[in-house]
């Protein structure tokens, strides 16, 4: 139905002819736009009522006093359904720490957060297919988990700024509970909210995809940073780091990447650079962390990050 | 009225800022608002941000980011 709308688009409304590259590329467009805005919207209001069950302050409270690894694991798949605004991560980190969350568990969390969600998940589904959201999903987690226990056995509390230690908390547990039709405004919110922001990102990376695509030469990228290039791993996750972006501002580059041959190691890489490493995010975890804990942070998700890559270039 | 809008100045601070100016404009009320960006204080009252707190109570705290409609409401409930 979808197919039929966008042909009858391209051929009778518009006139292109019938099997022309611009009449197959607008189809292409057509369908591919509506598609994917509506599994965004499907999806994003979805996640959004799953989400009004997990408050921070819920989240907070099941993870304080958690022993590692299970800790760690339940952050990381918390970050994924725990609302919060990324201006949000230094009072996060002290109301976790300050409630007994361990330092690595904390961790875990906010490396999957900004990393792993729905919006990322649903443009990858849309538009490389669901076994490449799944690897990254997957991946993500693990980064998290795994980082975040490296960090809680360094035992590396003492360069914990010596203020979240000594932060009086207000009373935050008098949330009022939500009744559903709370939950239906908030995630009404939350959809229009997400799709006002990235809607021109999606609509660039499918133009890339309908339009670009073959336009330019695909050898030129594949030379430098190509599946034989063993730097270009390393090379994508540090062109990743200075650039600061949400999941849906990083797709048109990698649709871009991908259709010019990069290897899906090398894009997942740098995608997961660009969201969970960047420097507004160290600049802003400078306020709780002192330099040589954020020194290691940033270290070691830049090794388990470009390990990522190298994995699934090896296996793909 | 005092009204404070807590935030260390994101961009979903500032829209909840302008959002609480309107607000007050548009119910013709007279209230000071305040941005508040300092840690210990943003911590007395909520770990999410961006939050209002209207006479002392906090209204709202975190994403999503409530309409206007909804911010005029919430101070309209405490005028």
């Amino acid at each position: 139905m979808l197919k039929d709308f966008a042909a009858h688009m391209t051929y009778s409304v518009i006139g292109l002819a019938r099997g022309t590259a611009l009449g197959d590329a607008l189809e292409f467009f057509i369908y591919d736009t509506i598609k994917i805005f509506i599994l965004l919207a499907v999806i994003i209001y979805a996640v959004s009522i799953i989400r009004s069950f997990f408050p921070p302050e819920r989240t907070k409270a099941i993870l304080s006093n958690k022993k590692e690894f299970i800790g760690n694991i339940l952050a990381a798949l918390l970050g994924v359904v725990t609302p919060f605004c990324s201006c949000s991560a230094v009072p996060l980190f002290i109301g976790f720490i300050e409630s007994g969350v361990p330092l690595g568990v904390t961790f875990s969390f906010l490396i999957s957060s900004p990393m792993v969600n729905e919006v990322a998940l649903v443009l990858l589904w849309g538009m490389f297919g669901w076994k490449v959201a799944g690897i990254y999903m997957v991946t993500g987690l693990l980064v998290a988990i795994v980082v975040g226990m490296v960090i809680g056995k360094l035992k590396l509390e003492k360069w914990v700024e010596e203020h979240v230690y000594t932060m009086q908390i207000g009373q935050t547990g008098d949330i009022a509970a939500m009744s559903w039709k709370d939950r239906f405004e908030h995630a009404k919110w939350n959809t229009v909210d997400i799709l006002k922001k990235v809607w021109l990102y999606v609509v660039i990376a499918i133009g890339i995809g309908g339009f670009i695509h073959g336009y330019v030469p695909e050898d030129f990228l594949v030379k430098y940073a190509g599946p034989d290039n063993p730097f270009a791993v390393p090379l994508a996750v540090l062109l990743g780091v200075p650039l600061y972006s949400n999941a849906a501002g990083v797709i048109p580059i990698v649709y871009a990447l991908m259709n010019k041959g990069l290897a899906l190691g090398t894009v997942l890489a740098f995608m997961m650079s660009v969201t969970a490493l960047s420097l507004p995010e160290i600049i802003i975890l400078r306020k709780v962390l002192k330099v040589p804990l954020l020194a290691v942070f940033v270290g070691i998700m830049t090794v388990a990050i470009i390990a990522v890559g190298y994995l699934f270039n090896a296996i793909l | 009225m005092e009204i404070k809008v807590l935030g260390p100045g994101c961009a979903n601070c500032k829209k909840m800022e302008e959002m609480a100016k309107q607000a007050v404009k548009e119910l013709g009320i007279d209230a000071k608002i305040d941005k508040i960006t300092d840690m210990r204080e943003i911590m007395s009252h909520t770990m999410s941000t961006p939050g209002l707190v209207v006479n002392g109570k906090l209204k709202y705290s975190g994403k999503p980011l409530p309409p206007l409609d909804k911010v005029k409401e919430l101070i309209k409930s405490e005028a």
